[in-house]
């Protein structure tokens, strides 16, 4: 067997513990949807949106949600394995780290994706913007790639200090930033096309190229004992 | 900087003595840091003088404009400390030698500062001159995301205590941090549309004073001195607590 083939393998035999383990034990998955949509109904509130500013305000208040939501779930990416003293187990078998790090990953994006797929058609129908579709998706399959890529990775970081739910955010939302500006620029140019506007799409996808790549290269360093 | 120029101990030992063959450098160990001292505190009155008297005031912006000698050295050397702590953060994931995290570390604390200081004085002079404290303008913005990430970079320090995983994890950041500047810089000029803001420092152009340009100068090396002064300082200062905390888990544990 080739070690492409034992990776794939191993990739999806530890994304495969992790979901059974989530789906039996804990439900933040249902929290967090709930989470995301709370935080959507709060701006809608926060900003009294009409029909004139709400293509201005709408996209921004969709990306917070899912910022927000990714923060505080994906935060527990390490969090069942260090409460049980997993982790230790997880780094003795003979994985490669980036063979971990993808598969929480996928893990985490799963999550996510599971999130979006409340949040999204309920922003679509109480922002009353229909925009749902394949450019839409792209989208937020774009924008979600570079957010979990950096919270799986600093989820692993913050979990080693002492003030892990804090730390989490104050690491990843400035290295977001240009995430955040490319995904919420390209939804609102479904909503309002803007001239002139720079490719936000290829962009995000350079953006998360780039993320990957560092992140994949990096965990091995924060997770070596 | 003499103290960073011993050989590499191995990984996770204490680190050794200074080595007692350089004779030749005992002199600039014993009294380098004053001459250095009191060059930054002679440099730092020579630029007050040459900031307020010797440059002309600025026909467009009157006196305010004369911030800028401060202004852009520290934004200069705060992009060079946080340079500093990505170059010491490789070196340091590559080697394991511990002086290379109490570098970046050391570095990153003065860059915050020199940081905090850009972002308050650019305040003041944007408030004089466009009538705002804030403008969402490219190098502005940029200027303070990067405050906020080594911001974070000081606070995961101060959270995950000297431990090496601790150092492992900052080094992390303190690359992909600085990575990740240019990133957002090219973000947020995108952001605002590809359109020129309109703002431009005094360009230098032939006619621009001499004075102007000595002024900067001095200011520029003042500042590079202060870094080196403080920089020094507080990598003395990690070495001691280093050691301090070493030596309180001896006694606490037994050897």
């Amino acid at each position: 067997m080739s070690s492409l083939q034992t990776g794939w393998q191993q990739l999806w035999s530890i994304v495969g513990k992790d979901l059974r383990s989530e789906l039996r034990a804990r439900q933040v998955w249902a929290a967090m949807a709930l989470f995301s949509a709370l935080v959507l109904v709060v701006f809608y509130f926060a900003f009294d949106l009409r029909i004139e500013n709400n293509a201005a305000v709408a996209p921004g208040a969709l990306w917070i949600a899912f910022v927000f939501a990714s923060v505080l779930g994906l935060g527990r990416t390490f969090a069942a394995e260090q409460e049980h003293g997993a982790m230790d187990r997880l780094l003795l078998c003979p994985v490669d780290r980036q063979v971990i790090f993808l598969a929480k990953l996928i893990g985490n994006l799963i999550f996510l994706g599971v999130v979006e797929a409340v949040a999204v058609p309920l922003f679509a129908a109480i922002y009353n913007l229909p925009i749902l579709g394949g450019q839409l998706l792209m989208i937020v399959v774009l924008g979600t790639v570079g957010i979990a890529t950096m919270c799986t990775l600093f989820a692993a970081v913050a979990s080693t200090t002492r003030a892990r739910e804090i730390m989490l955010p104050l690491l990843v939302f400035p290295l977001l930033i240009p995430v955040v500006i490319g995904a919420v620029r390209a939804t609102q140019s479904l909503v309002a096309p803007i001239v002139n506007d720079p490719p936000w799409p290829g962009l995000l996808v350079a953006f998360d190229v780039i993320f990957v790549t560092l992140s994949a290269l990096f965990f091995q360093f924060v997770v070596e004992d | 900087m003499n103290t960073l120029t011993s050989q590499p101990a191995a990984p996770g030992q204490q680190s050794p003595p200074q080595p007692a063959n350089r004779v030749w450098l005992d002199p600039v160990r014993k009294y380098g840091e004053y001459v250095l001292g009191g060059a930054v505190a002679i440099g730092m009155m020579l630029s007050i003088w040459a900031a307020f008297v010797l440059a002309p005031t600025d026909t467009v912006q009157g006196d305010v404009q004369r911030i800028m000698y401060f202004h852009v050295p520290m934004a200069l050397l705060a992009f060079f400390a946080f340079f500093v702590v990505f170059v010491s953060s490789i070196i340091y994931l590559l080697r394991r030698d511990e002086r290379w995290d109490w570098l970046a570390r050391a570095s990153a604390e003065i860059g915050v500062v020199y940081t905090t200081m850009v972002l308050i004085c650019g305040s003041i002079w944007g408030k004089a001159y466009w009538g705002t404290w804030w403008d969402g303008e490219p190098i502005l913005t940029t200027t303070l995301i990067l405050w906020f990430i080594y911001v974070a970079y000081l606070l995961l320090r101060f959270y995950s205590g000297r431990t090496e995983s601790g150092a492992r994890n900052a080094a992390v950041l303190g690359i992909i941090g600085f990575v990740d500047v240019p990133i957002v810089h090219f973000a947020v000029t995108w952001w605002r549309g590809l359109h020129p803001t309109g703002y431009v420092l005094n360009g230098a152009t032939p006619d621009t004073p001499p004075a102007v340009f000595i002024a900067l100068m001095l200011a520029m090396a003042t500042f590079t001195l202060l870094y080196g002064f403080l920089l020094l300082q507080l990598y003395r200062l990690e070495r001691y607590t280093t050691e301090a905390e070493r030596l309180r888990a001896r006694v606490e544990y037994g050897d």
